[in-house]
């Protein structure tokens, strides 16, 4: 498969990818961009179910533990265990994240670059969310308007070219998977949060309560503060109130935002069409809702397989790919960034 | 705990924001400031105030992702005889596990780089935080008169209201006990009674 701007130099490229930004432990090897040899993700979400979240000390060990048969099993099903060296580049996500786990990768891939002597290239995690669409979704033009979706992130980018985003509008406190996690442990769902609430919301009334929809008027800008606490005083006030009924409102509440803003992005720069990514995006209620949003618009939607969503290590390797062959390999001495934040240009 | 505990109130998200705002300029670098309170008492919303009292711009969200956020501190347009605040830290310690990580995030350490720490969910990891803290305890008044409402079969709105916050500061140890006037002075807009 090829991407849009992806036919360049180096299509025999093999990159190794390395994804330890939080809790997955994930490596993959990626050819020429945008063919993926191997991908393999090892998830902690059990090891981190019963503290109802990501514990940090937790995940930084875990990756220790799995990132060498991690790689090794990526390699593997690459069929890249004889080479000298095995691949032609390793690239590793560099933030933003948890340091802790970031780290691990990080150092990792630096170790491995330099015993096979081959490029090391730090890529930037959203960036690489990015890029996952554009694996999948190889005939999508620009612009295209992304919107991530995750635990850490809520953003809408307009991608106007590899490397060219433009920021439309983010998050102005809570992450959308954020107010998931949270409302989740509240309610006594379970983590992670987004498949827990899907889970139940399918057996609730998603009209039972009319949770705030905000700065649903306003912009481009998300807000889920508020949400996550109408939803505490809702069941404080309502303590007879069915949990599935508050989950599927509370969903609700925050696709319709979600969808509402997307598809205004979408017309406000003319976007040719309009990508999720992140793993909120592997919502079923959001994946619905948009198909069918932007099917009344005549827009073309693009909703990546949902371990394209979700953190994995072929869009580092993908991401990783671009950046090698448009600035070159990093530098050793690039540190480890919890706050890194995508370039934009304007 | 050096004096009593001041007791302030707001209605609303803005005055939660506009009451932090007032106390920022109070701030020393190497103050730790805990936010105290449940699920959607008003910590970020006070956060976002504090940062805007320091004349911090740009979004200030949720730090429960990355554990500590860190923001750059403009110089103040007319500075003061005492130091300057260069940075806000704003850490969340809700997912940390034990006392062990929460020292790991070394923030004492940390504020002595001329910053000012908040810290989220701080009233449990108080121990390892330094012993003279600012603490900020938030909580939603009452049975949350002019809430946001989801009652069934409510019509749901843009936005809604906001809950009105109790909110009670005081500090413990002495490096607040010469900045008293001018934290009862800050939140006397705020103030019920003294309790």
């Amino acid at each position: 498969m090829t991407g849009p701007g992806l036919r360049r130099a180096d299509p025999d490229l093999a990159v190794l990818g390395i994804e330890t930004s939080c809790d997955e432990t994930a490596a993959a090897v990626v050819v020429g961009g945008t063919t993926i040899a191997s991908s393999v993700v090892s998830s902690q979400v059990d090891l981190h179910a019963h503290y109802g979240g990501v514990v940090p000390e937790l995940a930084g060990r875990a990756h220790i533990e799995r990132f060498t048969p991690v790689v090794a099993d990526a390699l593997l099903a690459a069929g890249r265990t004889g080479g000298s060296p095995p691949v032609g580049a390793v690239a590793a996500t560099c933030g933003p994240g948890l340091v802790g786990s970031l780290l691990v990768g990080l150092s990792g891939a630096k170790a491995l670059s330099m015993s096979w002597d081959v490029p090391f290239v730090a890529v930037n995690h959203l960036e690489g969310h990015l890029f996952a669409s554009l694996l999948e979704a190889p005939d999508l033009g620009w612009p295209l308007v992304v919107l991530l979706v995750s635990g850490g992130h809520t953003l809408l980018v307009s991608m106007e070219g590899l490397g060219r985003y433009r920021l439309l509008g983010q998050t102005i406190d809570d992450a959308a998977g954020e107010a998931y996690d949270k409302v989740a442990r509240y309610l006594g769902l379970g983590y992670p949060g987004g498949p827990a609430i899907d889970a139940v919301a399918g057996q609730g009334d998603p009209t039972a309560f009319a949770f705030p929809r905000a700065m649903m008027a306003e912009g481009l800008d998300f807000s889920f503060s508020g949400l996550k606490t109408s939803v505490v005083r809702t069941v404080e006030r309502h303590p007879e109130a069915a949990t599935v009924d508050v989950a599927a409102s509370f969903q609700q509440a925050v696709v319709d935002v979600l969808v509402a803003k997307a598809t205004r992005a979408a017309a406000a720069v003319g976007a040719r069409g309009l990508c999720l990514a992140g793993g909120v995006a592997a919502n079923t209620l959001l994946r619905r809702t948009m198909t069918e949003a932007c099917d009344r618009l005549g827009l073309p939607a693009y909703l990546p397989s949902r371990v394209m969503c979700t953190d994995n290590a072929a869009m580092v390797a993908a991401a990783g790919w671009w950046r090698l062959t448009h600035d070159g390999p990093s530098p050793l001495s690039v540190g480890a960034d919890p706050n890194l934040s995508l370039a934009f240009f304007d | 705990m050096s004096g009593a505990a001041l007791v302030a109130r707001t209605t609303s998200a803005e005055g939660t924001r506009s009451l932090a705002a007032a106390l920022a300029p109070l701030a020393r670098p190497g103050d730790v400031i805990l936010l105290v309170g449940g699920l959607g008492a008003g910590k970020t919303t006070f956060a976002q105030g504090f940062a805007r009292g320091l004349g911090i711009e740009g979004p200030v969200t949720s730090p429960t992702f990355t554990l500590v956020r860190q923001y750059r501190c403009p110089p103040p347009p007319t500075p003061g005889p005492g130091p300057v605040v260069g940075q806000l830290l704003h850490a969340d310690v809700y997912r940390l596990d034990t006392l062990g990580e929460v020292a790991d995030l070394a923030l004492p350490e940390l504020v002595e780089d001329a910053a000012v720490a908040l810290v989220e969910w701080g009233d449990v990891a108080a121990p390892v935080l330094g012993d003279t803290a600012l603490w900020v305890e938030l909580a939603a008044e009452g049975d949350g008169e002019g809430e946001p409402d989801a009652s069934p079969g409510g019509s749901g709105g843009p936005g809604g209201t906001e809950p009105g916050r109790r909110i009670t500061v005081h500090a413990e140890g002495s490096a607040w006990e010469s900045r008293r006037a001018e934290l009862t002075a800050a939140l006397a807009p705020y103030r019920g009674e003294v309790r």
